[in-house]
């Protein structure tokens, strides 16, 4: 049997090829040889099944980086079997139904490679024991769902879209890999596995609820969570079979997994708890009270979708407090909420994505999916309107269908919890079946919206593109597969609970087993109890609703698009943009006198800041030198001419003056007996003269300059500042002498090299790479002077851009 | 004499400043020249002023003045030399091509 590593690389391989397919003239639609690729996994995949429902697990590992333990690992548990059966069996459905829904005028290899690119990221996420290892696939995720929005590049739309779901999910992923980096700081191990069986010493480390919350921020972003939901309903512009599969059954459920995964490390914790089902329940209630507005079919899809994530999620913040009870019996109705959220997570992967495809085909066949539009189409396209009746009663918790389980259970969890004596429930788990109740009503509303506003009512064929009719059969393959699936998942819930969701609850919970019993036995009909009475109410109001939704409709003008998260998000890009074009305008000016005036007063405030702060001020005189009359004359000299240099009116002037500071160093350099220093100090600075006046003659007159007071003050203080702070420094290390100087070896200049005058000797042998470079700085200077001269005056081009 | 021409060598890079931070071009390039007198100083300062002779061995052993500081502005000198000739050829030709030696008249491409 191939190992899971190599199993889940396939589709890259195969996505690696359809470039070379794409440049040959195929016989057949491409996306036939693609679907081999999720078939053949879902088959190796399946294999698994019976040797992991009897409980045993894979692990592979490749190395990768051993000198950090980041290895190529892959563990086949439980929970990654549910999502790696999800991800290739819906993929295979979803590859299905595209080959007849997209044209063969298409980029149809590109389509096809992202797709694949997106299964191997999703697979890799799932399977990945290494933390670090899943945190790329997660980007890897990002990556190819942003190709796949933005599938129709042409369209305003799909780039909005595309690129609001990549900067939210990618800032979630940055702040789940710093909370990776945490996590590995704190165990020193990168394997899942390993930290899940040490995190008990760890849990009172500063950085354990950092990293839980860093962590959370991941699986929210991803999972379209209350706020981070709003890149969902943008992401509906990528092409039908995309949305069902990315943004209903696999990508979005990334987060639910990484909630799943983690929560034997964290689940423990009250915030915790409180994040994951309080974040949750917002969610369930916040996505189906906006789905129930929405004119667009995809929309409503979306927002319900957010809705059902966030039901799971909750469902799986419940679980999390079987951690906390331990091992006994108390903590078996919040084992059955984790259980009922693994449950409802399949069950929403078949029903949302048969409902996804059957907006597909409505898009399709009619050119619209706007729900003013539609109508009428009971008659017209039967079997669409079967599987849409099907899908949707599911996702509104009726039976006979796989949803009305899952909601029930639901039901169960919120009831269990405001009993508990813990984490404050006592006063506010009262809230907890409430919103439930309530949002589950909402889904009940546009859950009939979605179906009756579709598909009965008068047929309005005036606003339709094409004349209405059924799909293609190819088209309906998938959908009607999923139906079947939603009924069969109903009259059988116990073989899916059984040998997939108890061994994936043994991943979930490791420490309970083999001393507990994680299996949950379900049955359609528990009796008459209060879940029951929740529906029959859900079922009443929710009617009720539905057939008065004209006069309470108004509610939605409460909540203006103005105030929602939309706008602030809108409003953050562009204040973002247009902020930090300001800012960057003021400060760079593109004047050379500004960007001078930073340096300095950069240089003021660190070197000074430092010497002030670190008291560095020193002043010893005693090692000085004597002062004759006659070098009193010279600075003094050089200082007045200094001075005048500012105050010069001719550049004539400002030349021999500065001529005259540089004889005067020659001056100064014979009388600290350095005769080299003088004689070439004599020798420079007449030719620099000289090449000063030259230049000069093709410069023009000099201009008084016309600057404000204000700039002169400051450039006045500058400079001051630079010249008192550069004398504090050299008086400070001028002050103390820390060791011998070096300058002794150099004095056997004759013994070891031959040469009396000691400053030569250093230059031509001691340190002759010094002199050799300070050749070549001559040379190129040489070098440059001539071409710059000798280079002609382009005439004046007119560019284009200019006209 | 040390803090002499310290502070000989501070007020040097006082001008030096000022004359950076003006709107002709020509008078930058005379700052930097400045600039480097005032480096140059610097260092024959730091190894220590009239401490001993002339540092060429003689036929008597006695104290020579540091000459590690002096082989350092030589080649000092002769870069700085390098760089300023070569600035002044580029605000030559600077003044060709644009017809104004200001600073303030510099503003690249409209395209940028």
């Amino acid at each position: 049997m191939l190992s899971i590593n190599i199993t889940m690389i396939i589709p890259l391989l195969v996505a690696a090829c359809l470039p070379f397919l794409s440049k040959k003239k195929l016989p057949f639609h491409i996306g036939w040889f693609v679907l081999a690729v999720p078939i053949v996994l879902f088959v190796i995949i399946s294999s698994y099944i019976p040797s992991i429902a009897s409980g045993s697990t894979y692990l592979h590992t490749i190395e990768w980086i051993p000198a950090y333990g980041i290895h190529f690992t892959t563990y086949l548990d439980g929970l990654s079997l549910i999502f790696g059966l999800l991800i290739t069996g819906i993929g295979s459905l979803v590859i299905l139904y595209s080959i007849y829904y997209l044209s063969s005028k298409e980029s149809l290899h590109s389509f096809y490679l992202y797709l694949l690119l997106f299964m191997t990221a999703m697979l890799g996420v799932v399977f990945s024991e290494n933390l670090f290892v899943l945190y790329v696939f997660w980007e890897l995720t990002s990556i190819s769902s942003f190709l796949l929005i933005a599938f129709w590049y042409y369209r305003k739309g799909s780039r909005n879209g595309a690129q609001k779901a990549l900067l939210i999910t990618v800032s979630g992923g940055f702040s789940m890999l710093t909370g990776f980096i945490m996590l590995y700081s704190m165990t020193a191990s990168t394997s899942i596995r390993d930290i899940i069986a040490s995190i008990d010493q760890y849990v009172d480390h500063p950085l354990f609820v950092p990293a839980l919350v860093l962590i959370l921020i991941g699986a929210f972003t991803k999972s379209a969570q209350f706020p981070f939901h709003i890149w969902l309903p943008d992401a509906m512009e990528a092409p039908t079979p995309v949305s069902a599969y990315l943004h209903s059954a696999t990508m979005v459920k990334a987060g639910l997994y990484l909630v799943a995964r983690f929560t034997p490390i964290f689940g423990g914790e009250d915030l915790w708890f409180w994040l994951v089902s309080g974040v949750g329940l917002i969610t369930m209630f916040w996505g189906s009270f906006r789905a129930i507005r929405q004119t667009d079919l995809k929309a409503l899809l979306a927002f319900s979708t957010v809705s059902q994530l966030g039901l799971i999620m909750s469902l799986l913040g419940l679980g999390s407090i079987a951690y906390h009870l331990g091992v006994n019996e108390n903590s078996v109705p919040f084992t059955l909420a984790t259980f009922a959220a693994l449950f409802h997570l399949m069950n929403h992967s078949t029903f949302k994505g048969a409902l996804f495809m059957i907006v597909g085909i409505v898009d399709h066949e009619l050119g619209t999916r706007d729900i003013r539009r539609l109508g009428g189409l009971i008659s017209l396209m039967p079997i669409t309107f079967t599987v849409a009746l099907i899908g949707s009663f599911s996702m509104a918790g009726l039976p006979p269908f796989n949803g009305f389980l899952s909601k029930e259970m639901f039901f169960t969890a919120v009831l269990n919890i405001h009993q508990l004596d813990l984490f404050s429930l006592h006063t506010w788990g009262v809230l907890f079946p409430i919103i439930a109740w309530i949002g589950s009503t909402l889904t009940f509303v546009y859950c009939m919206i979605f179906v009756f506003r579709t598909f009965t009512g008068p047929y309005q064929a005036e606003k339709l593109e094409h004349e209405a009719h059924e799909a293609p059969i190819g088209m309906l393959i998938s959908p009607v597969l999923l139906a079947m699936l939603v009924i069969s998942i109903f009259f059988f819930p116990n073989l899916l609970g059984d040998y997939l969701i108890t061994p994936a609850m043994q991943s979930i919970f490791p420490t309970f087993t083999p001393s507990f019993d994680l299996r949950q036995p379900i049955s359609p009909w528990h009796g008459w109890n209060m879940e029951i009475w929740m529906t029959i109410g859900v079922i009443i109001l929710g009617t009720l609703l539905y057939r008065s939704f004209r006069r309470w409709k108004g509610v939605y003008s409460l909540f203006s698009e103005r105030w929602g998260f939309n706008a602030l998000y809108e409003n953050l890009l562009e204040q973002l943009e247009t902020r930090s074009s300001s800012l960057t305008k003021f400060y760079m000016t593109g004047y050379l006198r500004d960007y001078l005036v930073y340096i300095f007063l950069f240089l003021i405030i660190v070197t000074g800041g430092i010497f002030f702060f670190t008291d560095a001020f020193s002043f010893d005189p005693s090692g000085d030198a004597p002062i004759r009359a006659y070098e009193w004359i010279i600075v003094i000299v050089m200082v007045i001419a200094g001075i005048s240099i500012l105050f010069a009116k001719s550049r004539v002037t400002a030349i021999l003056l500065n001529s005259v500071l540089g004889y005067m160093i020659a001056v100064l350099f014979v009388l600290f007996r350095a005769p080299d220093l003088a004689l070439t100090q004599l020798v420079v600075e007449t030719i620099s003269t000289v090449l000063f006046l030259l230049c000069y003659y093709f410069l023009p007159e000099w201009k008084k300059e016309k600057t404000t007071n204000r700039t002169k003050i400051t450039n006045i203080l500058i400079s001051i500042s630079v010249g008192s702070l550069f004398i504090l420094v050299a008086l400070a290390v001028n002050s103390g002498t820390l060791f011998e100087t070096i300058s002794k070896y150099f004095e056997n200049a004759y013994e070891l090299a031959g040469g009396k005058n000691i400053v030569n000797v250093i230059l031509g042998d001691f340190r002759a790479f010094d002199t050799m470079l300070e050749v070549v700085v001559l040379f190129i200077a040489g070098i440059g002077v001539y071409s710059l001269i000798q280079r002609k005056v382009p005439k004046e081009e007119e560019k284009l851009e200019d006209q | 004499m040390e803090t002499l021409i310290i502070i000989l060598a501070g007020i040097l890079v006082m001008i030096a400043t000022y004359l950076f931070l003006s709107k002709n071009l020509i008078r930058v390039i005379l700052g930097s020249a400045i600039f480097s007198h005032a480096a140059h100083l610097l260092i024959i300062t730091m190894g220590g002023l009239k401490t001993g002779s002339v540092p060429i061995v003689g036929e008597k052993p006695i104290a020579y003045t540091d000459a590690l500081p002096q082989a350092l502005i030589l080649t000092s000198i002769v870069i700085g030399f390098a760089v300023t000739a070569l600035f002044l050829v580029l605000a030559y030709r600077t003044y060709r091509k644009v017809g104004s030696d200001q600073l303030d008249g510099l503003r690249g491409v409209r395209d940028e």
